[in-house]
């Protein structure tokens, strides 16, 4: 995709080595890398550009992965595939919840997957982290591959593949602990032993809740605000530096001005991450998503391609009248 | 729309029950609720009236009595000697707190009873050793691990063992578990403290597995499913998730198993025998405070004899003890509150 190329209004990339604590310009986050497709002009959420804090540069610490992952998985060469399935299906017991999906999901771009109620997205975005295997009932077929390595294969370990894929629940689900043991958990389990507090920082930066609780950082995470817990569980997922975040409903439980803090954010965060998030909101879809899939009742892909076109020219007529709120 | 309402008849909404009927009932369940209160009550009465009777030369009903009679015979000069009598001191508060000699029936007599103290301790202590552990780990697998065909067997057969008679577990204690520990130390006697600590251990487990793993169980799915996509094990999502988010519940587990094994009666009497004794080594036999009322109990003592008179004094310490326990664990539950939402 030509608009993460690296321009000269836009100096960090996702490799230049990080400089953590330089605040962002201006309060204008995306000015730079604004050559968004322009279905849904930027102007339609400009307004709440307002209530933004300082957002400040996310980081990568490109080389200060923390994760030592299976080798089977990290012997993989990269591809701009990140996520490949193929034929993967689910099933609840007897129930089927999802046809064969086939599917590419590229690197460092959002996709979002929409389709009404009960359609299996959340199976689908289960399925990319084997969180699955925590139902008993689930039972997976098919193949999933991350970076060419099928993730259902027996020597993958699902704690292994969760340390690069991160995921942000629906409902905020932070720790009942304090918001500096909340971000640096995962970082934690991992064994890391670096500067812990840089790095917690660096996350809250990234989830543009710094600002907001830098100066309690030891008061608990469930003394914050929903839309403030939302963006916690957020620093949560990133602060060990995922390679893939998965996101469902991330912003149902959030008023407006917490949701577009959320959208900011995610566009933000795919500069360096790749985000595929769960949606009901077909604006919120077409604004901040690079790809669509469409899944329609049933548990069936039916459209997958760039967000501007499945808006605009739906291949399929089912899509079209979702996706126009003719049903759904 | 302000002042008198609208056609609309709120009066009886919702009953159909005459509105004395409606009393009647609330009286029914509020006597209900008053018996519980009553006796309660009655029991402490009871009790302290006893440890009175113990450390002074009367209780407070003989004592009310003497100074009664003594104003109806003789007048007031009689009724303050009644009194002054009545009041004598029998037996220390002291002695009876810090004295390290129990012999309240065999001469010489001595009141000390901290040796009985001590053999509750002893029993508290190793129990809770036992069953702290296994019980959490227990109530963490049954929570975390068990898939739920072993639930369904691991879950009945912990209430079984909750619903034994405890005096199965005495006599359970002295066949089998008594002997195994012979076979490692021969010296061990018949009745010692370390079969009793091990067998009310094995008593209280089942209170700490399934209160604890009610709490457990109780922290919600998004909790564990935050940890997990981070890429936490389960062995951390237990530890660093469900443990410290249930800590009330299970704290308060700990303390209902504790105060179990401080009232544990039967199982005691039997296994660890009837000899008040200080003693660090479990080979030995103890006594517990809950085994020497048993022993003043089915014995001949006479009724106001001063070993009968000290059941109420143990009693009443007893009582004190379960009252903290109860006291502590109301102050664990708000002190530590379910730290989920
Ligand atoms: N744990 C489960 N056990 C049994 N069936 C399940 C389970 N989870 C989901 N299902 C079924 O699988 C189907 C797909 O569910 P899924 O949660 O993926 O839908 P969804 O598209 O995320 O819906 P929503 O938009 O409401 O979140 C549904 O029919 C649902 O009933
Ligand atoms: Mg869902």
């Amino acid at each position: 995709m030509p608009e993460k190329q690296p321009t000269a209004d836009e100096p960090h990339t996702a490799n230049e080595p990080h400089a953590a604590n330089e605040p962002r310009r201006a309060h204008e986050p995306h000015a730079a890398n604004e050559p968004r497709p322009a279905h849904e002009p930027r102007r339609a959420h400009e307004p709440r550009r307002a209530h933004e804090p300082t957002a400040t540069e996310p980081i990568r610490t490109d080389g200060g992965r923390v994760t030592e992952a299976t080798p089977s998985i990290q012997e993989i060469p990269e591809a701009d595939t990140v996520i490949e399935s193929k034929d993967l299906t689910v099933h609840y017991g007897d129930v089927q919840a999802l046809q064969p999906v086939n599917v590419r999901l590229p690197e460092r771009e959002v996709t979002a997957i929409i389709g009404p109620s009960g359609c299996g997205k959340s199976t689908f975005l289960r399925c990319l982290n084997r969180m699955n295997d925590m139902v008993d009932a689930a039972r997976v077929g098919g193949e999933l591959r991350f970076r060419g390595k099928n993730v259902y294969d027996g020597d993958v370990d699902p704690v292994a593949l969760r340390r690069r894929v991160g995921m942000v629940f629906q409902k905020p689900n932070p720790f009942p602990k304090s918001i500096y043991d909340n971000v640096a958990y995962g970082l934690k389990i991992q064994g890391f032993d670096g500067d812990m507090d840089a790095r917690v920082e660096e996350a809250l930066r990234g989830a543009a809740l710094w600002n907001e609780v830098s100066d309690q950082l030891d008061s608990s995470g469930l003394a914050l605000s929903g839309g403030q817990q939302q963006r916690l569980c957020i620093a949560r997922a990133i602060a060990p530096d995922p390679e893939v975040i998965l996101m469902d409903e991330p912003a149902s439980a959030l008023d407006p001005v917490a949701t577009a803090k959320v959208e900011d954010l995610i566009d933000e965060l795919a500069e360096q991450y790749t985000v595929v998030i769960v949606t009901h909101n077909m604006q919120q879809a077409a604004r901040i998503s690079d790809k669509t899939a469409v899944f329609l009742t049933g548990g069936k892909l039916v459209e997958f391609g760039d967000t501007d076109r499945i808006f605009e020219n739906p291949e399929n007529q089912r899509v079209e009248d979702y996706i126009t709120g003719k049903f759904g | 729309m302000s002042g008198a309402g609208g056609g609309v008849d709120l009066s009886r909404a919702g009953s159909n029950i005459p509105a004395g009927r409606n009393l009647a009932v609330r009286a029914v369940f509020f006597t209900c609720a008053l018996i519980t209160v009553l006796t309660t009550f009655g029991i402490i009465v009871v009790l302290v009236d006893g440890a009175l009777g113990f450390f002074r030369e009367e209780t407070l009903f003989g004592l009310l009595s003497g100074v009664l009679g003594g104003l109806l015979s003789g007048g007031p000069a009689e009724a303050w000697a009644a009194a002054r009598s009545g009041l004598g001191v029998q037996v220390t508060v002291r002695e009876f707190l810090f004295g390290t000699d129990w012999s309240p029936i065999i001469r010489p007599r001595s009141y000390g009873v901290i040796p009985l103290l001590w053999g509750t301790m002893i029993i508290v202590v190793g129990s809770a050793l036992i069953a702290l552990p296994i019980g959490t780990a227990t109530a963490i697998y049954l929570s975390e691990y068990a898939d739920r065909r072993v639930r369904n067997v691991i879950k009945p057969t912990l209430e079984v063992l909750a619903g034994i008679p405890t005096i199965v577990y005495g006599f359970f204690a002295l066949s089998f578990i008594t002997p195994i520990i012979q076979r490692f130390f021969p010296e061990t006697g018949t009745f010692n403290a370390a079969a009793g600590a091990i067998v009310v251990g094995i008593m209280i487990i089942p209170m700490v597995s399934s209160l604890s793993e009610d709490a457990m169980s109780a922290v919600p799915d998004d909790l564990r499913n935050a940890a997990y996509g981070l890429g936490a094990t389960k062995f951390e999502v237990s530890t660093d998730v469900v443990v410290p988010a249930s800590l009330s519940g299970v704290l308060a587990s700990y303390i209902l198993a504790i105060s179990r094994a401080i009232g544990e009666t039967m199982a005691v009497t039997l296994a660890v025998g009837m000899q008040p004794n200080i003693t660090f080594n479990p080979l030995e036999p103890i006594q517990t405070m809950t085994a020497y009322m048993v022993q003043v109990g089915i014995s001949d003592v006479s009724v106001g004899s001063i070993g009968y008179q000290s059941l109420f004094a143990v009693g009443l310490v007893l009582f004190v003890m379960t009252l903290v326990m109860n006291l502590l664990s109301l102050w664990v539950k708000s002190r530590y509150r379910e730290a989920y939402r």
